[in-house]
C-alpha cells in the first residue's frame, strides 16, 4: 500500500509557501487504479489540471468517468484497497500530498482542503446534530471546548444563511429541507477556511430552484475567502455561471480544458460537442433529441487509442490505434484529439 | 404533515419555526419537534438537548409498546429478586428436612417440598439469582469480545478480518451442548464463572459476525467518508461516527441472546456440566425432579415455569427492541 503511494518521478516542486509561484493545486499525470477480482480497472489515466487562488474549476464529465475518484485521490480518502494511487503528482501549495504521512495528510484535511459531497443527507452522520458536527471540526482540528465550539457552529450557520440558527442548532439532519442541509455540509467544509474546496456535484440532489441558491452561495464564499474551488458535476448547466474553467473527463483522462464560455461557443472534442448537443434546448422544441450514441467503456477493458473511439462520429483509423495526446489548441484551450481542428472548425 | 407548501423551497421550510424543516420528517418524528419546538432555544445544550435522535425515538416507540413494558417489569422483578431475594422469601434454599421430602404444597409452603424435603418456594426465588447472573455476565461478556473484535475486524479489513473470520468459523463449527460437556465436565469449581466464561468462548462470534456487518454497512455510508474528508482520523472515525450507527443490531441480538443463554445455562444445570450444587439453579432442581415427575410434578413445573417465564420475557424484550431499534430486522 504505501509502494504505491510513491511517485513515479522524484519531486520537482520547491517548498514554497502557500503564496508561492505555482497554482494552488497541481494534478499531475494522476493515475489511480482498482484491483478488483474482475480485475484491475483503470479509473483514472493521467489526469493533469490545475486550480488557482479563487478559482473555479468544473469538472465535467460522465458517471464513471473518474472525476470524482480523481477528487478522492486528491483529497487522499480513496478506499485503499481496492483503489490505489499508482503514479502521477498532486501538487497542493507547494507539497506533493502523494508523499505525506497519513497523519500529516489528515491535517490538510478539512483545515487546507475540504469536500462537499453530493447527498447532504447521506453524508451528515444521522445520530448527530447538525451543531455536533460542524463544531467537532473546530474540536478536532483547534481542540475548542464543547461551548466555544457551539458558538462557532451558530456562527457558522448563520454564514451560509440558513435562519434560525440559533434554535437549529441542536437540530438532527433529516429534519432539514434538502438545501438546507447542503448549506450546512457547505457550512462543514467552509469552517476552518480552507484554500481549497472540491464540490463533488453538490447540486445534483436538489430541487432546481435550489439548486442555483447553493450554487451561489458557493460561489459567493469562494469570492469572499478567496479559495480555490472544484466543482464536480455532469451538468453543463450549473457550470456555466460559476465556473472559470473546465475540463471535461472521459474514461478516466481529460479529454478537453478550456476557459468556460469557449467551450460552450466551440467545443474542440466530440465528446464534449456531444454534450453540448444533449442539452435539450427551447430553440429546438419538437425535433427529436441528441444522444451520444453507445455507452461509456468498461474501465476493465478500456478501448485501444482514444477510449471515445466507438463512439465518436469522427473517429478514423487512427483513433483505434493512437491515444492523443492532449495538446494546446488556442488561447488556455487543449484537447485530447487527433482531429480536433475539424472539430473547431465545424 | 403540517405544512402544504412546496417542501423544497428552504427560506419558507424554515422560516415555519424550530422544528419544521425537513419536509422529508417521519410523521413521528415530527410530533416531537411540534412538542420540543417552543422551549428549545432556552435549551443549554449537552445531553439533555437531545430530542429527536434515533434513541429518543426507539425510547418513545418502547414506552407505547406493551409487550416491552410486561418484559421489562418481569425482568426487573428477577433483577429484584436475584438481588435480595429474602425480600421475598424468609426461608434457607439450603435448608432440608427429609421428613417432608417430595410433600406437596401446604400452609407456609406455597410451592411444596423436593426431594430433599427443601423449600421449592424459596429455591425458585433464589435459583433467579444464578440465571440472570449467567445471562446477564454472559451476554456482556459476549458483546464485549464479540463486538470489539468484529467491529474492528470490520473497519480495518485486510489480514484481520480475514484471520478473524475463520477463528470465529471455528468456534461456530463446535457444538454448543457437546462443547459444554467436554470443556465443563473437568471444571469442578461451583460457581457461575466457568459457565460464563464457556458461553463467552462460544458466544463471542454470534455477535462478532453482527457487528462487523453492521461496520462495515456503517462504514459504507457517505458521513463516514465525509468526515475523512474533513480531517477526522481512524478513532473518531470509529468511535464517533460508526459505533452509534452501527450499535443497533449488536443491542437487539444481544437482548436475545440473554435469554437464550438462561435456558442454556439451565441445560448445561440439567446435564450436569453447568452450575453445581450448592449453587441454586433452576436447572438443577429440574434435573433433580425429571426422575419424579409422575410422583410429585410440582417440583419440576414451579422451577421448569419460572425458566420459561424468565426466558420469554428476555426474548420478548429483545423482540421489543428490535421492533424499536432496527425495523428492517422484523
Amino acid at each position: 500500500m504505501a509502494t504505491s503511494l510513491e511517485p513515479t518521478s522524484e519531486s520537482p516542486a520547491p517548498e514554497s509557501g502557500a503564496a508561492g509561484g505555482g497554482p494552488l493545486l497541481d494534478v499531475r499525470d494522476l493515475h489511480v487504479e482498482f484491483r478488483t477480482r474482475e480485475g484491475i480497472a483503470k479509473a483514472v489515466n493521467g489526469v493533469t489540471y490545475s486550480v488557482d487562488a479563487g478559482e473555479t474549476l468544473a469538472v465535467l464529465g460522465e458517471s464513471g468517468s473518474g472525476k470524482s475518484v480523481t477528487a478522492q485521490a486528491i483529497m487522499g480518502i480513496l478506499d485503499s484497497p481496492p483503489g490505489f494511487v499508482t503514479g502521477g503528482q498532486v501538487v497542493f501549495q507547494g507539497r506533493d500530498l502523494l508523499t505525506l504521512g497519513g497523519e500529516e495528510r489528515r491535517k490538510v484535511r478539512g483545515a487546507r482542503m475540504a469536500m462537499v459531497f453530493q447527498d447532504a443527507l447521506s453524508a451528515l452522520n444521522p445520530v448527530l446534530s447538525v451543531g455536533e458536527q460542524l463544531g467537532e471540526m473546530y474540536r478536532v482540528h483547534r481542540g475548542m471546548s464543547r461551548k466555544d465550539s457551539k458558538a462557532k457552529a451558530i456562527e457558522l450557520m448563520e454564514r451560509v444563511r440558513i435562519p434560525a440558527a440559533r434554535e437549529r442548532v441542536g437540530d438532527y439532519p433529516h429534519q432539514f429541507s434538502g438545501g438546507m442541509r447542503q448549506r450546512v455540509m457547505i457550512a462543514m467544509a467552509i469552517a476552518l477556511e480552507p484554500e481549497l474546496i472540491i464540490a463533488d456535484e453538490p447540486t445534483t440532489a436538489l430541487d432546481v430552484t435550489v439548486q442555483a441558491q447553493v450554487m451561489d452561495l458557493l460561489a459567493e464564499l469562494r469570492r469572499e475567502y478567496d479559495m480555490g474551488l472544484i466543482l464536480i458535476t455532469h451538468d453543463l448547466g450549473v457550470v456555466a455561471d460559476v465556473a472559470d474553467k473546465i475540463a471535461v473527463m472521459y474514461a478516466g483522462r481529460i479529454v478537453e480544458t478550456s476557459p468556460v464560455h469557449d467551450i460552450y461557443r466551440k467545443p474542440a472534442h466530440p465528446y464534449t460537442k456531444g454534450l453540448l448537443d444533449s442539452i435539450p434546448r427551447l430553440d429546438q422544441k419538437g425535433r427529436e433529441l441528441y444522444a451520444i450514441k453507445g455507452l461509456p467503456p468498461n474501465l476493465l477493458n478500456i478501448p485501444p487509442g482514444c477510449a471515445f473511439n466507438p463512439r465518436c462520429p469522427m473517429a478514423q483509423d487512427v483513433c483505434r490505434t493512437e491515444v492523443p495526446a492532449l495538446a494546446g489548441v488556442g488561447a488556455e484551450r487543449s484537447s485530447a484529439c487527433h482531429f480536433w481542428k475539424e472539430t473547431l472548425g465545424e | 404533515m403540517p405544512e402544504p407548501s412546496n417542501p423544497i423551497d428552504p427560506d419558507q421550510a424554515i422560516s415555519a419555526g424550530g422544528g419544521f424543516g425537513g419536509a422529508m420528517d417521519l410523521a413521528a418524528s415530527d410530533a416531537t419537534s411540534l412538542e420540543k419546538a417552543p422551549g428549545h432555544g432556552q435549551e443549554p445544550g449537552g445531553p439533555t438537548a437531545k430530542p429527536r435522535s434515533l434513541w429518543s425515538d426507539a425510547w418513545r416507540d418502547l414506552r407505547r409498546n406493551p409487550i416491552f413494558i410486561i418484559s421489562a417489569l418481569i425482568i426487573l422483578f428477577l433483577v429484584f429478586i436475584s438481588l435480595w431475594p429474602g425480600v421475598i422469601a424468609t426461608q434457607d434454599p439450603l435448608q432440608a428436612n427429609l421428613a417432608k421430602s417430595q410433600q406437596g404444597p401446604q400452609p407456609g409452603h406455597p410451592f411444596g417440598y423436593d426431594e430433599q424435603g427443601r423449600d421449592v418456594y424459596t429455591r425458585v426465588v433464589y435459583g433467579a439469582r444464578a440465571s440472570v447472573t449467567v445471562g446477564v455476565c454472559a451476554t456482556a461478556g459476549v458483546v464485549l469480545v464479540g463486538s470489539v473484535l468484529g467491529g474492528l475486524a470490520g473497519f480495518f479489513g485486510g489480514w484481520w478480518d480475514a484471520v478473524l473470520s475463520r477463528i470465529s468459523d471455528i468456534f461456530f463449527g463446535i457444538p454448543v451442548i457437546l462443547g459444554g460437556l467436554v470443556f465443563l465436565s473437568v471444571v469442578t469449581n461451583s460457581t457461575v464463572w466457568p459457565v460464563v466464561g464457556f458461553m463467552v468462548l462460544l458466544g463471542w462470534p454470534q455477535i462478532a459476525r453482527i457487528a462487523r456487518g453492521a461496520v462495515i454497512t456503517a462504514k459504507q455510508n457517505d458521513y463516514v467518508q465525509s468526515a475523512r474528508a474533513l480531517g477526522a482520523g481512524n478513532s473518531r472515525i470509529l468511535l464517533r461516527h460508526i459505533t452509534p450507527n452501527a450499535v443497533a443490531p449488536v443491542i437487539v441480538v444481544g437482548t436475545i441472546a440473554l435469554g437464550t443463554y438462561i435456558s442454556l445455562e439451565a441445560t448445561l444445570s440439567y446435564l450436569g456440566v453447568g452450575l453445581k450444587p450448592p449453587t441454586v439453579s433452576w436447572g438443577i432442581d429440574i434435573s433433580d425432579a425429571s426422575d419424579q415427575i409422575r410422583n410429585a410434578p410440582h417440583m419440576l413445573l414451579w422451577p421448569a415455569g419460572a425458566l420459561s417465564i424468565t426466558v420469554l420475557a428476555f426474548i420478548m424484550l429483545g423482540d421489543a427492541v428490535r421492533d424499536a431499534l432496527d425495523p428492517k430486522l422484523r
